[in-house]
């Protein structure tokens, strides 16, 4: 077990230490636009020249997306049409949603309060029922109730801290369902941090002009999605745990269908016929984009992604990604998960190795990220690591200092217990931190009801682009997977409860590797990824394809 | 972050095999560098799902221990064992019908296996994330249902618990009803919210919203920069 800090970094600490006090009272100014443009251009991995190259093939041909992603796009299917028997069909239901994230468990419920029998319903799940990003989100869900605010407001900090790239419908129906979403949490029994008249305690996040974030400790996502799951169980929705989705499957009328699902520890296949079908993949951490760590689940391999693509669906701002600028980097067994955002809501600072203050803490995301990778490569202002990283202190303490002893472990149980594990104590010391990547901002091309270009297709959630343009700010993707969920669970059972569906095919994907041939496409590389691959080098280069018959 | 030539290594034993892995693994890891692919027993890979409670003792020691295998550092000597699934049964229920004050105990009535709780505190002790275990279950059985919910708030629900208990007890299913019920029942709620849910029924914010919406970008880049910030 490491046992706290070495050394050297204790020897920083006393910098950091001997400033906090004066800084707790510092406000740094903000950047204005010109300024934000500058460090992004400068520092931000989005805005490098390299690690990204155009899609050649498909409904986006053209346009820019990371290396690793667009690798995934010209990856063969899973499957041989030819293997699959469309003739049988193992599940006819109204509604099949993939993913049993929070995008996806909150469609079901909205299904079937839109008058959907729980039992026409099919969620099909990589892992298990819940394991999602949505359980990891940490800081909070915006929602802009408070008297001195509005979902106007709301809307202006979404779509300014999206840099104006955002789809104005998608913000729109973001910010103003926003109050009802907290509301039906309130009858689900969601337990939100509140204060004793009731009243919500409510902080701020990057990029917010009002104080909007509300939460359940550091544990938000965690309390939204094992409520929202327990529902789910209470309603018997069918769910399908380690059997994701392989291919989408379309009709004779060119409409979504259904799904090829595969259960993942016996290779059985699966056909799925259904009416509607709700994509909640969520996105691609796990692709490791420019090499960087992920505080991502598993499972953030981009399936939905490939799968919508290849059954015609565009995709928006693939280019731009997410790097959190507080990732853990330091101890080296937890490089790369979250530190969450509200570490700053309550007053934490960056600082560099000298205790400095060097950027308002609650700049949007990517501004506050490429500040953080200024900060240790462009002025060598960082904290060296064993392992070579370089990482700015989060000042933890300044929390209890300024708002009362106690207030850290209040506030955030779960990072205390993730720091203490490894024998560092965050109330009594900095947390050493980098960006690490976080979050898909694009993907695919949704209306305000979650429909999709493709008929019969819907999607929610992270694998879906427009609703945070090319920067999503905190507290907006809690919100993004309760609003647009429950826009596509209505939709969708809407359409099902009208739609017929044609003769199943799979001719879409006989035609896409058409075109990845024609495109030159030379690969025998497969996807969706569905897992990524994490063995010893050593293993693999030893390993053998062999199965082993009893 | 390149893998460097001269590593550490230590021995870990999974499920009785040994295997040399590089220092500064957590379980999961190590796991995963010995050449063992995951679908079970891995989900979040930060501590909040549950998917990867991990069973294990240390060298010369005779303790069953318990953690999660994405948050425990890989020690020498250890022997390891994953528990990816708990078959604990779990209790339907309406969350419009479970208002405790119109019942006696409604945590017992849909867990009554909490009354026979021996008080061993073998629940507490299996806990990866250090909770209170048995003293939620005896709250519950007080019918002290918002105690239960506070004691339980950060259950990730890896069942942990549950399968060490001698009474059968579904500890983290019983407190996942707690919290629902304490957050539906028994906290006082804001006025603001539903005052802030009819303007928008009332389509108070539309013709504001719109104008937004129909906003040219240099308009809208104006607006923005001169927005009144709250400061935190």
């Amino acid at each position: 077990m490491s046992e706290g800090y070495p050394e050297y970094m204790e020897k920083s600490i006393e910098k950091v230490e001997a400033t906090r006090t004066e800084r707790a009272g510092e406000t740094y100014e903000r950047m204005n636009l010109d300024e934000a443009d500058e460090v992004l251009n400068n520092y931000h991995p989005d805005y490098r020249k390299e690690g990204k190259q155009d899609i050649p093939v498909g409904p986006s041909r053209g346009e820019r997306a990371p290396t690793e992603f667009v690798e995934q796009l010209l990856a063969r299917s899973l499957i041989q049409p030819s293997d699959i028997d469309l003739g049988t069909i193992d599940y006819d239901v109204d509604i099949l949603i993939i993913g049993g994230g929070g995008a996806g468990t909150v469609a079901a419920l909205w299904a079937v309060m839109e008058g959907i029998n729980p039992e026409d319903i099919l969620i099909s799940t990589k892992l298990r029922h819940g394991d999602a990003n949505s359980m990891m989100a940490q800081g909070g869900i915006q929602a802009a109730d408070k008297q001195d605010d509005s979902p106007v407001k709301h809307y202006l900090d979404a779509i300014g801290g999206g840099h104006f790239t955002n789809k104005p419908e998608l913000v729109k129906a973001l910010t103003m369902d926003a109050p009802s979403i907290i509301k039906w949490h309130e009858k689900l029994g969601v337990l939100y941090d509140r204060e004793k008249d009731g009243d919500f305690v409510e902080l701020p996040g990057g990029g917010t002009s009002r104080f909007r974030l509300h939460a359940a400790g550091d544990y938000t996502g965690m309390e939204l999605m094992r409520v929202i799951r327990d529902e789910a169980r209470n309603l018997d929705i069918p769910v399908l745990e380690f059997t994701p989705a392989i291919e989408l499957l379309k009709d004779d009328s060119g409409n979504v269908a259904g799904a090829v699902l595969m259960n993942l520890e016996t290779n059985e296949y699966y056909v799925v016929r259904a009416k509607s079908t709700i994509m909640a993949t969520g996105g691609f951490g796990r692709l490791h984009i420019q090499s960087y760590p992920t505080t991502n689940h598993y499972g953030a391999t981009a399936d939905g992604l490939i799968m919508g693509y290849r059954a015609g669906v565009p995709l928006r701002d693939m280019d731009s990604v997410q790097y959190h600028p507080t990732g853990a980097a330091y101890p080296e067994q937890i490089v790369g998960l979250l530190v969450t955002e509200k570490v700053r809501s309550l007053g934490a600072q960056p600082v560099n190795k000298d205790g400095e203050l060097f950027v308002n803490p609650l700049e949007p995301r990517d501004v506050e990220a490429a500040a953080i990778i200024r900060e240790c490569y462009g002025r060598d202002n960082g904290v060296e690591t064993l392992t070579g990283m370089r990482g700015v202190w989060l000042d933890s303490p300044l929390i209890d200092e300024k708002k009362g002893q106690g207030t850290i472990e209040k506030r955030l149980p779960a990072m205390v217990r993730q720091y203490q594990r490894f024998g560092i104590d965050i109330t009594t010391k900095p947390i050493l931190v980098f960006p690490t990547l976080h979050y898909q901002n694009g993907g695919l091309v949704i209306n305000q009801d979650g429909s999709t270009p493709v008929k019969g297709l819907y999607a929610g959630g992270e694998v879906t682009g427009g609703v945070h343009g090319k920067n999503r700010l905190m507290g907006n993707s809690l919100l993004d997977f309760n609003v647009f969920g429950r826009r596509t669970g209505i939709a969708a059972a809407r359409h099902a409860k009208k739609a017929s569906v044609g003769t199943l095919t799979l001719d879409h994907i006989s035609s896409y590797e058409r075109q990845l041939d024609e495109a030159g496409v030379d690969t025998d590389r497969k996807a969706p990824m569905l897992l990524p691959e994490y063995r010893g080098k050593k293993v693999l280069e030893r390993h053998l394809d062999v199965e082993v018959t009893l | 972050m390149g893998e460097k030539e001269e590593q550490e290594m230590i021995e870990i034993y999974v499920m009785g095999k040994k295997y040399e892995v590089p220092k500064g693994l957590t379980i999961m890891t190590a796991l995963e560098y010995a050449g063992y692919k995951f679908t079970r027993g891995c989900g979040c890979r930060g501590g909040f799902c549950g998917a990867c409670p991990t069973v294990y003792r240390k060298k010369d020691d005779y303790k069953l221990r318990m953690d999660l295998a994405c948050q425990t550092a890989a020690e020498d000597g250890m022997f390891l064992v994953q528990l990816p699934f708990v078959p604990a049964v779990r209790e339907e229920y309406d969350i419009e019908e479970v208002d405790p004050s119109a019942n006696d105990n409604i945590l017992l009535e849909h867990y009554p296996a909490i009354a026979r709780c021996v008080s061993c505190n073998t629940c507490t002790k299996s806990c990866p994330q250090e909770l209170e275990v048995m003293d939620f279950v005896q709250a519950a059985l007080r019918g002290d249902v918002q105690r239960c919910a506070e004691l339980s708030f950060d259950c990730i629900q890896c069942g942990l618990c549950s399968m060490r208990c001698p009474a059968d007890i579904k500890h983290y299913h019983l407190a996942q009803l707690a919290r629902r019920i304490s957050g539906r029942y028994l906290q006082d709620k804001s006025d603001t919210l539903d005052h802030r849910v009819e303007e928008i029924e009332a389509g108070t914010y539309d013709e504001q919203m719109q104008q937004l919406v129909e906003m040219e970008k240099e308009a809208l880049k104006e607006r923005y920069e001169k927005r009144d910030i709250t400061e935190g």
